[in-house]
C-alpha cells in the first residue's frame, strides 16, 4: 500500500513542482507581443522642436526634413522605431549603436525614428543634447497614442519594420551594434518575410512565431 | 506628463487612429450619455490590465499609460463600441495578457477547471476519511482507546 500512496502523492507533487518551476522561470514582464508579422500601425507625428542634431537633418535624397513625419511617406523602407524618454536610463546605453546604425544604413534605405515616450519636449530635447545630439528626427507622441499603438510596455524598445510595412521585430531593452547589424542586414537580404518575425529582449530570447496567424491591426 | 506639440502639429488631428482606420465613423452612431459611457467605461476599464504596474487594472492604476489607456476606452465606449470589440483592440496590441481575466479557453481552462478539481479531490478526500472514522467505530474493540488509535494510525 506504501507504494500506492507514494504514487498518489508524486501524482499531486510533481505537476505542481513543475508548475512552479515553469512559473518561476518566468520573467514575468517578457510578454510576447503580437505585433510581429501583423502591418505596422501608421501615425503621424510632429517633431521635437529645436532638436539639437549632429549635423543637418537630411533625408535620403538630401532634402531638408520636414516638421512632421507619417509612417505611410517612408513606404518601401526599413523603418527603425525607437521609444526613449529622457528619464530612461538604458536608452543611453543604445543612443550610439543607434546613431552610427542610422548613418551607416542611411544609403541603404533604412528610415530611423526615436519617439519620445512620456516625456516633457524641453526634458527630451535637454537629453538628446546632452547625449550630443542625433542624427535621426525625435518625434513627440501626443497622449502616447502611437505607443499604446504598438503595444508599449516601457522603454527603450524598438521596432523593426520591413519593407512591406509589417512589423518585422520587435526589441525590448537596449539594442546593442551587433544586434542593430544582425537585425537590418537580414531585413536588407529580405531574410525576414512574415516568418521570422519575432520579439526579443535581451535576457531571452523567443523563437520565430507561427506564420500565417497574421490579422490585419484594424478594429475588428 | 503628456507632451505638448507645438505649433502646426499634425499629430491625430483627424482623430484617433482607431477611428480612422474604422469603417463606421462615430457621427454615425447615436449619442450615449455621458453617465453611461463612464460607467461602462469603468465595467471595461477594470477588465484591462495596466501594462507597467502588472497586477493592478487601467481602471485602478494612476500611472500615466493606464491613464491614457483608460482614456482610449472611453472614447470607444463613446463611439459606441461594444466590450469586446474593446477588448480586441488592446488585445491587438498587447496580447491576450493585458485582460485580467483570461479567456476561458484552451490552455486557459486549466485555470477555472482546476479549483474545482482540487475541490472534488478534497471533498472525496474528507468523505473517505470520515467513512473510514465511522466504520472503525462499530467494530472498535470495548478495551479502549489506544488500540483503536493505533489501528486507524496504521490502517
Amino acid at each position: 500500500m506504501s507504494w500506492l500512496r507514494a504514487a498518489l502523492g508524486a501524482l499531486v507533487a510533481v505537476p505542481i513542482l513543475a508548475l512552479l518551476l515553469f512559473g518561476m522561470g518566468r520573467d514575468p514582464r517578457a510578454i510576447d507581443s503580437p505585433l510581429p508579422g501583423r502591418p505596422a500601425p501608421g501615425f503621424e507625428l510632429a517633431r521635437l522642436e529645436g532638436t539639437p542634431t549632429r549635423g543637418p537633418l537630411l533625408d535620403a535624397a538630401g532634402a531638408a526634413l520636414p516638421d512632421s513625419f507619417s509612417l505611410r511617406a517612408d513606404s518601401g523602407r526599413i523603418v527603425v522605431l525607437n521609444f526613449f524618454a529622457s528619464w530612461c536610463l538604458a536608452c543611453r546605453a543604445e543612443h550610439g549603436p543607434l546613431g552610427e546604425a542610422a548613418e551607416r544604413y542611411r544609403d541603404s534605405g533604412v528610415s530611423f525614428y526615436g519617439i519620445a515616450y512620456q516625456d516633457r519636449p524641453e526634458d527630451a530635447l535637454g537629453w538628446i543634447r546632452r547625449m550630443g545630439g542625433q542624427v535621426y528626427p525625435a518625434l513627440v507622441d501626443p497622449g502616447s497614442r502611437t505607443a499604446i499603438e504598438y503595444g508599449l510596455w516601457g522603454v527603450p524598445e524598438t521596432f523593426f519594420l520591413g519593407r512591406d510595412g509589417r512589423v518585422a521585430y520587435k526589441h525590448v531593452g537596449p539594442v546593442s551594434r551587433a544586434l542593430l547589424a544582425q537585425r537590418l542586414d537580414a531585413l536588407l537580404e529580405g531574410e525576414a518575410a512574415g516568418g521570422d518575425a519575432a520579439t526579443s529582449s535581451p535576457g531571452w530570447q523567443r523563437g520565430a512565431e507561427a506564420p500565417g496567424a497574421t490579422p490585419e491591426l484594424g478594429v475588428p | 506628463m503628456v507632451i505638448a506639440t507645438g505649433a502646426g502639429a499634425p499629430a491625430h488631428a483627424a482623430g484617433a487612429p482607431w477611428q480612422a482606420r474604422g469603417a463606421d465613423s462615430p457621427a454615425n452612431r447615436p449619442q450615449i450619455p455621458d453617465s453611461i459611457v463612464e460607467a461602462r467605461t469603468r465595467e471595461i476599464a477594470a477588465g484591462l490590465r495596466c501594462v507597467v504596474c502588472q497586477g493592478l487594472s487601467i481602471e485602478d492604476s494612476p500611472a500615466e499609460l493606464a491613464r491614457e489607456m483608460r482614456a482610449i476606452v472611453k472614447e470607444q465606449v463613446a463611439a459606441g463600441r461594444t466590450r469586446a470589440e474593446i477588448e480586441a483592440y488592446f488585445v491587438a496590441r498587447y496580447g491576450e495578457f493585458v485582460l485580467l481575466a483570461p479567456r476561458p479557453e484552451g490552455f486557459n481552462l486549466l485555470v477555472y477547471a482546476l479549483p474545482v478539481v482540487a475541490l472534488v479531490l478534497g471533498a472525496l478526500f474528507v468523505v473517505g476519511f470520515v467513512r473510514r472514522w465511522g466504520g472503525a467505530e462499530p467494530d472498535a474493540s470495548p478495551q479502549g482507546t489506544g488500540a483503536e488509535a493505533s489501528r486507524t494510525r496504521g490502517g
